[in-house]
Order: structure tokens, then C-alpha cells, then sequence
């Protein structure tokens, strides 16, 4: 989001000044910017690309932590519920992904996050390489790379009458937000919360707070006691459930379930999900790339640089050497898979993470949507 | 000395063309559909062919091995290397900024000499050459691209030099990366002023070389943004040039204007202002740093570049032996198309780790921290096919360049006929056409 500069809109001769000024500073910094410079500094000033400092990473459980971020002054605070994008360099290399805020919105401190800090929790799945590095190595005073929070899993103004939460292992983050932030406005809140077994039930020490101060009606359905959930159970668990609004966070399985058990119940308004991030790519052999600014579709073989097959299809695509030394192909690719001619090696890239890729190396492992 | 070479291999026809027979380039592969010609032993210049030796299987071996090399470098690489780049560009831009502020009192004078002068020039230099060659070099080789960190990208670095990053990595990232040292090809052999082979054709205008040369190294950063653009090129053809072509140069030609003014503004007024403003009387010598730097940096880049690609032992191609090239073949070419420079850590910093020109070469998008640790492997697999690794101390290498240089004015040795009646006829010749040949 471009920031308004201190006095660079104002009117006669202030704001002519702060402009010259500013283009002098320019002159001074070019070829650089002098954000460039000022980034050695202070990278959290206001005006900077949005960035955090990593303050405290405490476990939650023997697989999860909670990862608490001082943000740079750019933050523009979030709605209980909403998500960031933190990218982090893992071996070197900036990994983006998505986490539920699990702090309280005003600012205010609330379960050990100081003021004015943010939180995510996060719980290491196998070979994910973000998640596990988060869990097992990160460590506070890492800078990490942020975006605005986004997202629309939220409690309406004002909140429902009744309210049922069900959530599944680390889907109970974006609940938590809501709960630290809402739970006083909300009437009659039911929570149905799945783990495999009680040690890993994140938040578990504040959930029963809440549970015994009588503000949150918690059932834990725990795979070891109670087997996985199944939805039929809910008439038992929480009876008038066909009453609540439902907010839904959890695995694809658990949310494709309840979709179909809600709309089989005629209640499919009454349920909001958030689906954690599938990855839904698989890398194939050959496949269809896409050329989405112009509008074209090319199906490829897997051994056809992507470069080669564009050009057949008469794609104005940049080339260069066509070896994969010059760098003059790059084109940022949106989505899909790649596989390296010359390594074999695949790149995956999920939707919204846009990476620069070679075309001259690389052809499509399935199918790719590129920027051009 | 804004002279640049007409390209013989104009933009519109793709540099591919030659290479593709199957639609596929070869070069991305180290085997070949059809079989590879034996190389002849001697070239058509009747000079001894460097690779005659090696049959087809064994330069496959070659690009097998050199492959294999180049994939366990790359997959390895990780924190440490991106702790690198990170750290020289944060000792860059700290240098730069701390050499700036010490010139703010350059004028400043202590027992009859400027003291800050003499250490911000020196600081300023420095800086300067970390910028163009460890880091603007390397990065817009796309050798941190693997980071994914936007701000060190081959596609986003703008460096402190007045060729733009867009045109420099055309001319050096894709002409001279790919067709390096093929005469007729590569224009960086000579940059279309000098004579560095002696299978480059002589013309009188080459017995003025070793002013060229140095005047080249003096005004280094700007005879290659004009090398970049393609001026020579433009003001020989531009009779014969479309509308569509001149709009595309003269677009060009306005985008190495703006820079060239960017830079010079910094450098040599806006800088030189704000040391006005401390009283000193420092505005003067601040100006006097700048220019100072920059030529000490055009020097001193001129100097490593030319021990690259132009000291003696180093191949040059003929046009006609890159058809259908393999990836074999052109890390073979390379191989002998490149030499480096031995010396000390530092030396290999402050060249961008040029001085491990071989292994650049081989490996252009490998993070230059790098080179020093596959040279000795690439030096075995070089001693082990019998092939020369050309490597000296930098006054050797660039000796004997300059040499070469002198040596290279003048036309080849015939039999039978002396040298300087080669060079009185061609003289009367260019007499009567009004031209040196060239340009």
C-alpha cells in the first residue's frame, strides 16, 4: 500500500520543499533508493517494505509453537480470524506461507504476547519445510518478511445470538483469534475441537479456562478416546448445532465432510469455512501451460523448454541464450510445476507465492499458468 | 572512445538459429541426436586446433562430469552462501556511505595534505568495485535468483555504472556468455576496437590500438554503455536501418542518456553540493574524489576483464565450429576461451571472482563464493584431458595483454613478404577509400 510521505502532499511551499528534498535524497541514493539504505538501519521504519522481528517462539505443544512478531510500524492491524503471508529464508530461500493471527486486534497484551506484537501458531507437519523449520529452528531476532492481514473467516458485527465453533488440530488458530478478541460479546458459544490425543491439543491450558469460567461450552473429541469425528455425533455433542452459525477450520477431509453434512441439512449459509492451504499441485510429465495475460493455452510435452512451445503457439515470449545461462527469458510464473531440462530438478510454485522462472530450462511438469 | 562493434548477428534473427536443428536447442543437452564431428587439427587460420585430441565420447565425458559438478554445487547451496552476498552487499553499502561522509571534509587540510581526501577516495574506489563487479556483476547473472529475495534479483539490480542493467545483460549475459570467444560472434574479443587474436582480420585502424586500449580503460564504464547500446553498430548501418529498428535504438540510446545522468548528477553534483554545505571547502575535492574513484574503477575493471578472455594460450572459434554445438562442446569452448588470475582472497573479491574466469564461465549462474572452491576440480579435469588451464598473477596476465595488444597492431607475420610493406599498401589503400577500415 503506498504511504502518505510526512508533508509531501502539503500544499505551497512546504510540500514543494519536502519534494525537493526528497528528490535530492533520491539523487544521492540512485542507483539504489534510499530505502536501501535506510533498511541497514532500521528495517521496521515506517515507509519500509513490510517486515518483523521474531521476539519469542514458546511451544505449545510438543510439535507446535507459537511464534510471536514485533511488526514494522507499516502494520495495519487485522480482524479476528484474518491470516498473514510471513516469508522466511529457509536455507538460504525466501518460503512464503500462510498463518491464522492469533493476538488480540487492539494492541492490548493477552496470553503472554506483549503489546503491539502479533502471534501465529503453527504445528510441524511432516516434510513441511516451513513449518517444521518454524517448530524446530526458528529463533527470536529473525527478521521475516510480512504481508497485510487478509482474509474474510470473521465474526459479523454484531455477532450471532449462537455461535458454534468446530475446529481440528491446528485449525483451531484463526478460532483462537476470534475467542481472545469476541469471546465476551458472544452469547452462547459452543466449540467442538478435535486432536489426536490431549497432549496435542493446542491452547489446550486456555481453552479450559474459558470452558470453566462458563463463557465457552468445549467439547474435545480426541481420536485415541473418542475415534476421529464423526459429524453424526454432533446431534449428541451439540444438539441445537442446526441453530448456530458455524465457523469451520481444519483439514481438507473434515471440511469437505461438514460441507456435504451441512448442505445436506439445508444449512449451507449457516457454515463459514477456512480451508488451510492444499496443496493441490501434483507434478506430471509434460502438460498445459498458460499463457494468462494473453489469453492463450499450449499443451506441452516434458521434454519441450517452455520457451519452445510458447513460441510455436506464437506467444511473444523474452528469450536469450536459450541455454539457461543469460537470464533474459525470465517470466514470473503464477502457479504450477516445472521440471529443470538440464537437472530434472521440479520447482512447484502454489498459487499466490509468483516466482521469476527460466523458460529456456524448463518445461512443464503437469501444468503452469505463466505471467505473460 | 564511444566506438562499438556492428553485431554480426542482428537482434530479429534469433541467436539460436544456427544451433537448432531439431527445434530444440543442443545446448541443452550434453548428447546429441546425431553424431559430432571429430574436431580438425588444425583451424582454418592453419593454427593448431587446442581440442583436436579429444574425440566426441570424451568431450560428452567432459559435459557429463561438469554437469554432475555443477548439480552438486547448486543443490548445496544454502544459508552460508546467501550469509555471503548479504554481507558483502551490507560492507558495500556501509563503505560507500562512510567514504561519502569522510569526503564531506575532503577539502579539510592536515600538514599539507587532505587526509580525508586521500582515505575517502581510497574508501569510495573500493566501494565502486565491490558494487560492479562481486555484486551488480554476479546478481544480474541471475547467481542469488535461487534466494527469491526480490531485492537481489537478476531481473530488479540496477548498478552504479553507466551501461543500464537491461542493455549490459543482453550484450554480456546472452552474446558474450554464449558465444564466447567464436570470432565474428562474441564482439566482447576486442569490443570491435582492439586486435586480441591473431585470426581476427588486421586493418590499419588496429596500428592505433594501444591508445585505443587505454583510452578504453580510462573511460571503461562508458565505452561499454555504448558497447551495450550498439552505437558503432547503429552509426555504420544506420543508412540501411528499418524505422522500426532506429525507434528501437533511439529508445535505447535515451535510456543510457537518463542513466549517464543519474550517475553523473550523483557523482558530480549532487554530492559535491552537499559537501559544499559543510564549509569546508570541500566541494571541490569532493568532485575531484568522484572522478578519482570512477576512473580507478574503470581501470582497475578494464584491467581483470582483459585478462579473461585476451592473454596468450587462450582459443578463439570459428563461426562454423559451433553448428549444432552439444552442452559438452560448450563447456569444452569455455574451457579454453577463458583464463584466470591467481592472487589472494581479496584479489578474488575485488574482481567479483572474475579472476576464477574459467569456472564463471563454465558456471555463470553459480553464486561466485563459489569458483575458488570447484577450481581445483575443473583444473584436474582440464590437466587430465590435456587441456591448458591458462592462470597468472594479474601484472603477468595483464603484461602480457598490453603486449599482445602492441604486438597485435600490426598485421600477421607472412612468408615471403615483410611486414611493412603489408602495412604501406594498406595504408595507401585506406588513403584512397578515406577509411581505416573499420567504421
Amino acid at each position: 500500500m503506498p504511504r502518505a510521505r510526512l508533508g509531501a502532499h502539503a500544499p505551497g511551499p512546504i510540500g514543494g520543499v519536502v519534494r525537493s528534498a526528497r528528490r535530492v535524497v533520491e539523487a544521492l541514493a540512485t542507483p539504489l533508493v534510499p530505502g536501501d539504505y535506510l533498511d541497514l538501519v532500521d528495517p521496521l521504519r515506517a515507509g519500509a517494505d513490510l517486515r518483523g522481528r521474531i521476539i519469542d517462539v514458546r511451544p505449545e505443544t510438543s510439535d507446535a509453537v507459537t511464534i510471536v512478531i514485533r511488526p514494522g510500524r507499516g502494520w495495519i492491524g487485522h480482524v479476528p480470524g484474518q491470516y498473514i503471508r510471513i516469508g522466511i529464508d529457509i536455507d538460504g530461500v525466501r518460503q512464503w506461507r500462510a498463518y491464522s493471527l492469533t493476538h488480540r486486534a487492539d494492541g492490548s497484551p493477552a496470553a503472554g504476547i506483549p503489546a503491539g506484537c502479533i502471534a501465529i501458531t503453527t504445528k510441524a507437519i511432516p516434510d513441511g519445510v516451513v513449518s517444521n523449520h518454524l517448530v524446530r529452528r526458528a529463533r527470536p531476532g529473525t527478521l521475516v518478511m510480512l504481508d497485510q492481514a487478509t482474509g474474510d473467516f470473521c465474526l459479523p458485527t454484531p455477532a450471532p445470538e449462537k455461535v458454534l465453533f468446530l475446529t481440528a488440530g491446528s485449525g483451531i488458530t484463526p478460532v483462537m483469534g476470534m475467542l481472545r478478541n469476541h469471546l465476551g460479546e458472544l452469547a452462547d458459544a459452543a466449540h467442538v475441537h478435535c486432536a489426536p490425543t490431549a497432549s496435542d491439543v493446542i491452547f489446550a491450558d486456555e481453552l479450559h479456562g474459558f470452558a470453566d469460567s462458563g463463557r465457552l461450552a468445549l467439547t474435545l473429541n480426541l481420536d485415541d478416546e473418542h475415534g476421529v469425528l464423526d459429524l453424526a455425533r454432533l446431534d449428541t455433542l451439540v444438539p441445537d448445532w442446526r441453530e448456530r452459525e458455524t465457523w469451520l477450520c481444519g483439514p481438507t477431509g473434515l471440511l469437505d465432510a461438514a460441507e456435504a453434512h451441512w448442505a445436506a441439512a439445508g444449512l449451507a449459509d449457516a457454515l463459514h469455512t477456512e480451508r488451510f492451504r492444499p496443496s493441490t499441485i501434483e507434478p506430471g510429465e509434460g502438460g498445459t501451460v498458460t499463457f494468462s495475460a494473453s489469453g492463450r493455452t499450449v499443451e506441452a510435452d516434458g521434454g519441450t523448454p517452455i520457451l519452445d512451445a510458447g513460441e510455436a503457439a506464437g506467444v511473444l515470449m523474452p528469450s536469450g541464450c536459450r541455454m539457461g545461462i543469460c537470464f533474459g527469458c525470465v517470466v514470473t510464473m503464477r502457479e504450477g510445476a516445472i521440471r529443470d531440462l538440464r537437472t530434472g530438478d521440479i520447482t512447484v510454485v502454489e498459487p499466490g507465492d509468483e516466482l521469476p522462472v527460466q523458460t529456456c530450462v524448463n518445461a512443464v511438469a503437469g501444468a503452469c499458468d505463466l505471467d505473460l | 572512445m564511444t566506438l562499438a562493434p556492428e553485431r554480426t548477428a542482428p537482434q530479429t534473427i534469433p541467436a539460436h538459429a544456427s544451433t537448432k536443428p531439431n527445434g530444440i536447442n543442443p545446448r541443452l543437452s550434453v548428447t546429441s541426436l546425431t553424431p559430432r564431428p571429430q574436431r580438425p587439427a588444425l583451424k582454418k587460420s592453419g593454427r593448431p586446433n587446442p581440442a583436436a585430441h579429444l574425440t566426441p565420447e570424451q568431450i560428452e565425458g567432459i559435459g557429463v562430469e561438469l554437469d554432475a559438478l555443477r548439480k552438486q554445487v547448486m543443490d548445496s547451496r544454502g544459508e552460508r552462501d546467501a550469509a555471503y552476498i548479504r554481507k558483502v552487499i551490507k560492507t558495500q553499502r556501509y563503505l560507500e556511505m562512510g567514504s561519502r561522509a569522510v569526503l564531506l571534509f575532503s577539502g579539510v587540510k592536515v600538514k599539507g595534505f587532505r587526509p580525508a581526501w586521500w582515505i575517502g577516495t581510497a574508501g569510495l574506489s573500493v566501494a565502486k568495485i565491490l558494487e560492479n563487479m562481486e555484486i551488480g556483476h554476479n546478481v544480474m547473472h541471475g547467481q542469488w535468483d535461487w534466494m527469491r529475495d526480490p531485492k537481489i534479483h537478476s531481473t530488479a539490480w540496477e548498478w552504479d555504472n553507466a551501461s543500464p542493467s537491461s542493455q549490459w545483460k543482453h550484450s554480456h549475459n546472452e552474446i558474450h556468455h554464449t558465444f564466447t570467444n567464436v570470432l565474428g560472434r562474441d564482439n566482447d574479443l576486442g569490443y570491435g576496437i582492439l586486435r586480441v587474436d591473431e585470426d581476427q582480420r588486421w586493418s590499419p585502424f588496429f596500428l592505433f590500438q594501444p591508445i585505443w586500449h587505454v583510452g578504453n580503460a580510462l573511460l571503461f564504464e562508458y565505452s561499454i554503455a555504448a558497447y551495450d547500446l550498439e552505437l558503432g553498430g547503429y552509426l555504420a548501418k544506420r543508412k540501411r536501418m528499418s524505422e522500426e529498428e532506429k525507434a528501437k535504438f533511439r529508445a535505447d540510446a535515451a535510456e543510457v542518456v537518463a542513466k549517464i545522468k543519474r550517475q553523473a548528477t550523483k557523482d558530480y553534483v549532487v554530492h559535491p553540493a552537499l559537501a559544499a554545505a559543510t564549509f569546508t571547502g570541500s566541494a571541490r575535492h569532493t568532485l575531484t574524489a568522484n572522478v578519482v574513484a570512477n576512473l580507478v574503477r574503470n581501470v582497475w575493471t578494464n584491467t581483470v576483464i582483459i585478462c579473461g578472455h585476451f592473454p596468450p594460450g587462450i582459443a578463439t572459434f570459428e563461426k562454423t565450429s559451433i553448428e549444432g554445438e552439444t552442452r559438452g562442446e560448450w563447456y569444452l569452448r569455455q574451457m579454453l576461451g577463458s583464463g584466470n588470475i591467481s592472487g589472494s582472497k581479496a584479489m578474488h573479491v575485488m574482481s567479483g571472482n572474475l579472476s576464477h574466469q574459467i569456472e564463471h564461465h563454465l558456471f555463470p549462474d553459480m553464486p561466485s563464493n563459489r569458483y575458488a572452491e570447484i577450481a581445483p576440480q575443473i583444473r584436474d579435469l582440464m590437466e587430465r584431458h590435456d587441456l591448458p588451464y591458462v592462470t597468472g598473477s594479474l601484472p603477468k596476465q595483464a603484461a602480457s595483454v598490453y603486449w599482445k595488444v602492441v604486438e597485435l597492431s600490426l598485421p600477421n607475420k607472412v612468408e615471403g613478404r615483410r611486414r611493412r610493406d603489408i602495412v604501406r599498401l594498406s595504408l595507401k589503400k585506406a588513403w584512397k577509400k578515406k577509411s581505416l577500415g573499420r567504421f
